[in-house]
């Protein structure tokens, strides 16, 4: 489709029933949430129109949210190196194989995008739950004689992490990968380069905009989850959408509530915008877009 | 180079992968079919058990039916303003283009927590209750960005030819938005309203934020479910799930060859 120059006010006729819904669902409400978390909290938790800023100060001064902070942002590092390390030999596979089904392949990894991050999260209880697979093995073969406790830990977390995000960390990879000039490759190696430095030396390098794009959709996506420590993780694996939906809607204390918000907003927020400072979203965009 | 050792590492791990990827899925389905209480491995027997429970099970019927409203309605609203905001970013140069495109796109890099937590308090303070219709506007936010990639995405390809043709033929634009434009972009409204009605269908972050207390959706009742231990009822709910939104696309997929071949 051929853009003209100059619509004049078409355009915005057009846009205008998405920014009306932008302005009123995202933009007023998350302007609100600043101003609330400047709020007074009162007894019933609705806030009084008294400013203050003692919201923050004992939120920041209180090292509980720091250490809920620090492994949040733990799992999400741990999920996203995980990602990069079982996502790049995928990516590059399915860049490089010759098979007649590789489009069929690539299909299949978009298949959990299809698939209820729930039920992604849970199914993993069926593997590493005390009947879960890995222990009905075990026990078959009289490896253990109780079940392990594999589950409401760390490691299942990050696991459960990995699942739901590997997808996205492929897609990006792969998308790079497949745009390559593969001449660079094949000058690389008949200048005599054997084929594991043709990839240390040229083919990873080329790839780093898809591995940075799939680090930082993981990381963010990560970062903001609730359910999967919720589901796989134990009450010391909290991460801070877990306390902030405790502080809404359990504890009712909203000024309180739209602080950790903006905190957790600021932070993720501003690690995206120094991306996209230099190296930019349109990759990933691009991935999302399939 | 792909005889050598590394491809066959290479290869290896993919296989790996794809098994870890998918293996927990497959376990869903398989324990589905579990006869017994407290289902896990290893299976004694086949039985159709929970799924007629799942069937007999009020709470989980009403779930259903709210989830799949939900999900028509957020896929229709979210369908119609998003094509016309791709419109608006595809056929036209204007002033702050780049940045109402970023704008639009925004809030998939937005933590659900935080789109959950901010429209809650917004409409809370403006005395609007939890309810149905917070459901519908939140889930409008979190599946606009998504329509509006997949839709740009589909329109790309478009000529603007046979619009023209039309109009210089002495078709109105009214006339011709309705003959020429809208069957060339139908596939692409198909794609964006699949695609907001499963994510609509499959949320649970933001959705725990704003149901009102006495609503489910089929995530949220999971999830309620999960608190006292995975049970074959579960994963045959979670089935049911998978297979709705798989055999979605497919039909929609389907449909479009068939608006193609006219």
């Amino acid at each position: 489709m051929q853009a003209t120059p100059q619509g004049g006010i078409k355009p915005w006729l057009l846009l205008s029933p998405a920014l009306t819904a932008l302005f009123f669902l995202l933009i007023i409400p998350t302007a609100f949430v600043a101003v609330y978390s400047l709020w007074l909290s009162s007894a019933t938790g609705l806030a009084t129109r008294e400013w203050t800023l003692s919201n923050w100060t004992s939120m920041l001064a209180d090292p509980f949210y720091w250490a809920i902070l620090w492994q949040t942002l733990r799992i999400a590092l741990e999920g996203t190196i995980g990602c990069a390390l079982m996502g790049y030999p995928v990516a590059y596979f399915l860049a490089r194989c010759r098979l007649r089904n590789k489009s069929f392949l690539v299909l299949l990894l978009l298949l959990p995008f299809w698939i209820s991050y729930i039920i992604r999260t849970l199914s993993w209880i069926n593997i590493l739950g005390a009947n879960g697979l890995i222990n009905t093995l075990l026990e078959a073969l009289g490896a253990i004689d109780a079940p392990l406790q594999m589950l409401y830990n760390e490691v299942a977390v990050v696991l459960g992490l990995i699942h739901y995000l590997l997808p996205f960390m492929i897609l990006n990879i792969y998308v790079v990968l497949e745009g390559l000039d593969r001449n660079i490759e094949a000058s690389a190696a008949s200048l005599g380069a054997p084929p594991f430095r043709v990839f240390l030396e040229v083919t990873l390098p080329l790839s780093l905009p898809g591995l940075a794009a799939g680090g930082l959709l993981c990381f963010v996506l990560g970062a903001g989850t609730y359910v999967t420590p919720m589901i796989l993780g134990g009450p010391q694996n909290a991460m801070f959408a877990t306390l902030i939906y405790d502080t809404i809607i359990i504890q009712l204390n909203w000024p309180m509530g739209a602080a950790m918000s903006m905190l957790l907003l600021m932070l993720l927020g501003g690690i995206v915008m120094l991306y996209n400072r230099f190296l930019g979203l349109g990759q990933i965009y691009k991935s999302l877009a399939g | 180079m792909n005889d050598g050792l590394g491809w066959r590492l290479i290869r290896l791990s993919t296989i790996a992968v794809y098994l870890f990827m998918f293996l927990p899925i497959v376990a869903v389905v398989v324990l589905s079919f579990n006869p017994q209480q407290f289902g896990g491995f290893p299976m004694e027997g086949v039985s159709l058990r929970w799924y007629r429970e799942l069937a007999e099970n009020q709470a989980i019927r009403s779930a259903l039916s709210t989830s799949l409203w939900l999900g028509l309605q957020t896929a229709i609203i979210s369908s119609v303003i998003g094509v016309l905001a791709s419109l608006a970013l595809m056929r036209f140069h204007f002033r702050g283009k780049q940045w109402i495109s970023t704008l639009l796109v925004s809030p998939i890099l937005i933590p659900e927590v935080v789109l959950g937590v901010a429209l809650l308090l917004f409409l809370r303070w403006l005395s609007v209750p939890r309810s149905y219709a917070l459901l519908l506007l939140g889930h409008v936010l979190i599946t606009l960005p998504f329509v509006v990639l997949v839709v740009q995405a589909r329109l790309a390809g478009l000529r603007r030819d046979y619009e023209e043709a039309a109009r210089s033929l002495g078709a109105n634009p009214v006339q011709t938005f309705f003959t020429v434009t809208l069957p060339l972009i139908m596939p692409a409204v198909l794609a964006g309203m699949v695609f907001a009605f499963t994510i609509s269908f499959d949320d649970i972050t933001a959705t725990l934020f704003w149901k009102s207390a006495g609503t489910e959706t089929v995530p949220t009742q999971i999830f309620a479910m999960l608190r006292n231990s995975i049970s074959p009822e579960i994963n045959a709910l979670g089935s049911l799930m998978i297979v709705i939104t798989i055999s979605l696309p497919l039909i929609a997929g389907a449909l479009a060859r068939r608006f193609a071949r006219g």
